[in-house]
């Protein structure tokens, strides 16, 4: 059977062990969205108001019959209403979506622009200075927290410059770009930081693998320029492991940057899923991770694409 | 071309960093105050909800009858004056005819009516509704005069209006099920918009009684982490922010544009023990307890001294001086021999739960009471928990000790009755109760006398240390850190933030 066919095929049952892990285990968790809104308050209530409140919030059924109601209305596209933001989940979901989408992609960009350049140079000065500089700053860059990370961005801005990037809330890309990109480029450094690192790590590695291959000392022999070596007969290959490992982390950079987002207070949709899970907002948790499920399965269908365009090789679905 | 060069990523970099700071440059300065708060509202319902940024942002939005200045005295807000009758039988209110909601429509005694109908009608499902349980009914002789009867007397009850819980909304919203949706109140400020977990805009209510307020608006901004609060003060991007963490707050006198703002609170810190797990159940470990823990060292430790040793009252008219009450010199010689009484000589294991994060000093308390706890052979474990994993556990009284932040009251009996009485609401909570205890703080509910109230109440703080069912600790400050181009706030130990309706911006 045609490989993306078949992979289609397993995304609803994927999505469906998704739905029913996320629906129990969000409800497994001690304390419910009353305990959540009133806190210890909520020893306060008589048995009636408990039961006012629970209504309210759906949880006066039985988890078979909450279960089966949110799953029918999946098929209408209803996720149901977000008992905090008191709106439909997906239109919540949508309104957050963008800013991590941007996120992602912007530090996706910047882990890439650095990361293949610097692992390229590490292999071909391998063992030389350049090459020990980049081997550090990539052990570095690995070993350092994000939130350790962004809180020292944060106040090295706000000591020496006397700014820091716009918090609170976020300025979409189509309503003013260069704001946009102004207020994401450090959270992006932030978040880029550690995945440009494993980059560099991993390009670098693969690169002295492939430059050690037969095909390599063929073209050099053939006479081929040592920059056309490099960039031309040895990079496309040693991309494939710097593919798989960037589809990996988009997906969990789409799942949202939670930490990041919370430090430089973006409105995405890690913070989103953050606070449904401490808010026992149940029906934005069940959406939030259906939608994050969603698209993971989508970019590493996507990722799987890249590697037959990366090498003919490779023939997706056939032994 | 030979882009791979150290020198030209450098370069690059540098460029980046360059457009990025030039991206971020301050935007334009926006009319009013811009505020900043880690922990946002829960909701918009003034009745119900119970969260303390919740109350926060609807004290700006709503009036209650009374309010409570910073020395905690009541003062008027929707109403004018009030009269307790002889028998303390009957509470009257004469309203301010100028009071008038933000669409304009005067506030009448019907709104009154309907306002604390719909607290006490148990479908509204407010927690603030047990304080409420004396009114026996409301009358409304004319537009701006309501009484309330009372099925006895309750001195108290004053105090418990004076919060926002006790708001009075619109009769019509509430006929209409509204309230909760839109915030449509008397208060200083309409609420424009709420993006819950990010921002809040408030702008000045024109039609506000109290008059014109010294900013434009507020817009609140939710910045998860206080220390990017900080940052955001330092670089003069926000004008005014809440600060939970102690830590925070003693790095802002550090910045020369900033300046604290600090209360003494009302919420006090307390190792709760629980009296219905053995061996917590004996009077002497659980004085023992007590004598091992020294106080101040916990405040100096893990509060970095921010706070006062306190005992169980802490508001100032009730406040006593803490070293007259049981064992608050840490006395481990006797602790020990409380120990050794009680059977318990060769000390035992307990598990303590605590809040991640709630308050932020929560862990470090537990950290230090493990240690002094540890010289009369009472081992802690430590349990941190999620917070509302930690509430759950807490109203099932499902511990065996508890590092807790409880929060205060102006007045004793709203404070404790939920604990230490015989119908308190959390006796599952605290497990301990005797008729001592009850019967003070029945006298001290009816007792109208300032004085005798005091003493009353000091009678049950003293028999409370003794009985030592918690350890209280110590009350923490309520900061606010600001620009010192703001001018004119004035804080409340409530931690009410109603005085940004005075404060002016340079």
């Amino acid at each position: 059977m045609n490989y993306v066919a078949q992979r289609l095929l397993t995304f609803p049952l994927i999505l469906l062990g998704v739905s029913v892990l996320v629906f129990v285990s969000i409800r497994l968790i001690p304390g419910d969205a009353i305990t959540a809104m009133l806190g210890t308050e909520a020893g306060l209530l008589t048995s009636e108001q408990r039961a006012v409140l629970a209504r309210y919030f759906g949880i006066d059924q039985p988890i078979w019959s909450q279960y089966l109601t949110w799953f029918g209305g999946l098929f209408q596209g209803d996720l149901g209403i977000s008992v905090t933001f008191g709106r439909p989940v997906l239109s919540v979901i949508l309104d957050h979506f963008p800013l991590t989408l941007e996120l992602a992609l912007l530090s996706m960009l910047i882990a890439l622009s650095a990361g293949v350049p610097l692992g390229v140079l590490a292999a071909t000065r391998n063992e030389r200075t350049s090459d020990l500089v980049v081997r550090v700053l990539a052990m570095l860059g690995q070993s350092t927290p994000s939130f350790v990370l962004g809180l020292l961005i944060i106040y090295f801005l706000s000591v020496v410059f006397g700014v820091v990037p716009t918090m609170g809330t976020f300025t979409p890309l189509t309503v003013d770009p260069l704001a946009s990109l102004g207020q994401l480029v450090f959270p992006a450094i932030t978040l880029g930081f550690a995945f440009a690192a494993s980059v560099t790590r991993i390009s670098r590695s693969a690169m002295l693998d492939v430059l050690g291959d037969d095909y390599i000392r063929t073209a050099r022999s053939k006479g081929a320029s040592a920059r056309s070596v490099v960039w031309t007969h040895a990079l496309p290959n040693a991309l494939i492991p710097v593919v798989t490992l960037s589809g990996v982390e988009f997906g969990y950079l789409l799942g949202g940057a939670v930490i990041v987002e919370q430090i430089f207070a973006l409105p995405g949709l890690g913070r989103l899923v953050l606070n449904a899970i401490t808010q026992r907002d149940y029906a934005l948790v069940q959406g939030s991770v259906l939608f994050v499920a969603f698209n993971f399965l989508v970019v590493n269908l996507l990722v799987d694409l890249i590697y037959v365009a990366l090498d003919p090789r490779i023939r997706l679905g056939k032994r | 071309m030979h882009w791979t060069t150290p020198r030209h990523l450098l370069a690059g970099l540098a460029l980046a960093t360059t457009l990025g700071s030039l991206a971020i440059a301050l935007p334009a300065q926006a009319a009013g105050l811009r505020m900043a708060w880690a922990q946002d509202a829960t909701g918009l319902d003034p009745h119900k909800q119970t969260a303390f940024s919740s109350l926060r942002l609807l004290e700006l939005v709503y009036e209650p009858l009374v309010r409570l200045n910073s020395d905690l005295q009541v003062v008027p807000a929707i109403a004018d004056s009030w009269e307790f009758s002889a028998d303390g039988l009957t509470l009257t209110f004469k309203l301010n005819p100028n009071a008038k909601f933000s669409d304009g429509a005067q506030v009448t005694s019907a709104d009154v009516k309907a306002s604390f109908e719909r607290l006490l009608d148990e479908a509204t499902a407010a927690a603030a509704r047990s304080n409420f349980l004396s009114i026996a009914s409301i009358d409304t002789p004319d537009a701006t005069t309501a009484v309330f009867t009372l099925s006895q007397p309750d001195a108290p009850i004053l105090v418990a209006m004076a919060t926002i819980n006790a708001a009075i909304a619109p009769a019509a919203e509430i006929a209409a099920g509204t309230i909760g949706t839109k915030a449509l109140g008397s208060g200083p400020f309409q609420l424009d918009s709420w993006t819950p977990n990010s921002q809040e805009v408030l702008s000045a209510n024109p039609n506000w009684a109290g008059g014109k307020t010294g900013v434009d608006g507020i817009t609140i901004s939710v910045l998860p982490d206080e220390t990017a609060i900080l940052a955001s003060l330092r670089a003069g991007q926000t004008d005014f922010a809440l600060i939970n963490d102690p830590l925070v707050a003693t790095l802002v006198p550090n910045e020369a544009n900033l300046q604290l703002n600090r209360v003494t609170g009302l919420a006090y810190n307390v190792l709760q023990l629980n009296p219905a797990r053995k061996p917590m159940d004996e009077l002497k470990v659980r004085q023992a307890i007590s004598c091992a823990v020294n106080r101040q060292e916990v405040l100096d430790t893990a509060l970095v001294g921010e706070g006062q040793v306190t005992g169980p009252l802490t508001m100032p008219a009730f406040r006593s001086d803490p070293a007259g009450l049981f064992c608050y010199q840490q006395d481990v010689a006797r602790a020990k021999a409380l120990m050794q009484e009680a059977g318990y000589a060769d000390g035992f294991t307990a598990t303590v739960i605590a809040a991640n994060g709630e308050p932020p000093v929560a862990s470090s308390e537990a950290q230090v009471l493990q240690s002094q706890l540890a010289a009369i052979g009472v081992k802690l474990e430590i349990k941190m928990m999620e917070l509302n994993v930690y509430v759950d556990a807490w109203l099932a009284g499902d511990f065996d000790m508890a590092v807790a932040q409880n929060g205060g009251r102006p007045d004793p009996y709203p404070m404790y009755n939920r604990y230490f009485t015989k119908t308190g609401n959390l006796l599952k909570v605290s497990n301990y109760v005797d008729d001592t205890l009850d019967g003070l703080m029945q006298q001290g509910r009816s007792e109208t006398d300032p004085d005798k109230r005091k003493a009353i109440f000091q009678q049950f703080e003293q028999h409370l240390t003794e009985m030592a069912p918690w350890v209280w600790l110590s009350t923490g400050y309520s900061y606010t850190a600001q620009l010192k181009t703001v001018q004119g706030f004035q804080p409340n130990p409530t931690g009410s933030l109603f005085a940004l309706s005075q404060v002016t911006i340079d």
